[in-house]
């Protein structure tokens, strides 16, 4: 872990003095991956203060009986339901879809209903899901969505039984 | 995205109200873990920019217009992987490909993997569920988007 430690921060140092040489010396492609760079950050930094303050009152307010009947081990069918539910309301993108996928994970909710959540924010959001029907067309936003949820749900399932037998543990952060 | 800003502002508001001591501690939780991922999230971001220099989107536009559809899928499928961008860069370019021709097959195969296939995000992914489940994750899930768009091609006749 150490060496891994020095390795990143020599690696994020290097890139942070390429950065200033490219932006002193004028080296475009080094100015374009920092224009890059900000405009990513910037994107990402509007998102997730919002999302983890929403992780923050999650952990403090709601119950852990009441994610484990609605996401737990006996929530069934209905578990999933929520799972793509809460998926379309997520913002941004996999990078916080992950953070709240644990937050749910740390409270009691079982391993495929994680997977279905990942999986549905990937592909459902509301309002991405409005932005590619509007350029693409309904029908293909529809079957787009109705074959990936399936089998989102599907291998969410296989592959949480797989690692339930194998007594996975998200270890988190 | 205000939507965001809106639901997290009176959530705290009202967690204000009813516990001025339990929302404290939810900023500090938030807090803490924010901060706590925050070195994955600068090498994403590093990674981020350093691909989008390296695939713009004008190199993305003439892959995904290959005349052969499955060399067009495989490629689209490639770079949805690789590639990161929001919705609302995504669907216009979709939009503009296709009006170019590209079948609806080759689009679907990159959307789905741009949205469910995260090689870049997995820096981030891994500091939360480990190595090996990332990669099965994206495994499958690339396996998902290929079936999408073996089903989004049968469906618009692109596939006889």
């Amino acid at each position: 872990m150490k060496r891994n430690d020095v390795i990143k921060i020599v690696c994020i140092s290097g890139y942070i003095l390429f950065l200033i040489i490219s932006f002193t010396s004028g080296f475009n492609p080094g100015k374009e991956i920092g224009y890059n760079f900000v405009s990513f950050s910037v994107d990402m930094l509007k998102i997730l203060p919002g999302a983890f303050i929403l992780i923050g009152l999650f952990e403090v307010w709601v119950k852990r009986e009441t994610v484990e009947k609605h996401l737990g081990e006996g929530s069934g069918i209905r578990g999933y339901v929520w799972a793509i539910l809460l998926a379309g309301t997520t913002v941004g993108g996999l990078y916080v879809a992950f953070p709240v996928a644990y937050a749910l994970y740390s409270k009691g909710a079982k391993l495929s209903v994680i997977f279905t959540y990942i999986g549905a924010s990937a592909i459902c959001r509301v309002p991405m899901t409005i932005f590619e029907a509007s350029f693409l067309g309904i029908k293909f936003t529809a079957i787009r969505l109705f074959v990936s949820l399936l089998l989102v749900v599907i291998t969410s399932i296989l592959l949480g039984d797989y690692l339930k037998k194998r007594n996975y543990k998200i270890t988190g952060r | 995205m205000y939507y965001l800003y809106i639901v997290a502002g009176v959530a705290v508001l009202i967690s204000f109200i009813a516990s001025s001591e339990k929302t404290l501690r939810a900023v500090k939780i938030a807090i803490k873990r924010f901060v706590s991922i925050l070195p994955a999230f600068l090498i994403m971001l590093i990674l981020v920019s350093i691909v989008l220099f390296l695939v713009p989107d004008r190199v993305i536009s003439n892959y995904l217009g290959v005349n052969n559809k499955l060399v067009g899928v495989l490629l689209a499928s490639f770079l949805g992987s690789i590639v990161l961008m929001p919705g609302f860069i995504a669907y216009p370019l979709c939009g503009i490909l296709l009006k170019k021709g590209v079948p609806y097959m080759v689009l679907s195969a990159f959307a789905t993997t741009l949205m469910m296939v995260g090689v870049l995000t997995y820096p981030i992914e891994k500091e939360y569920f480990g190595v090996r489940v990332t990669i099965i994750r994206n495994v499958i899930s690339l396996f998902i988007a290929l079936v999408v768009a073996v089903m989004t091609g049968i469906f618009f006749g692109e596939i006889c």
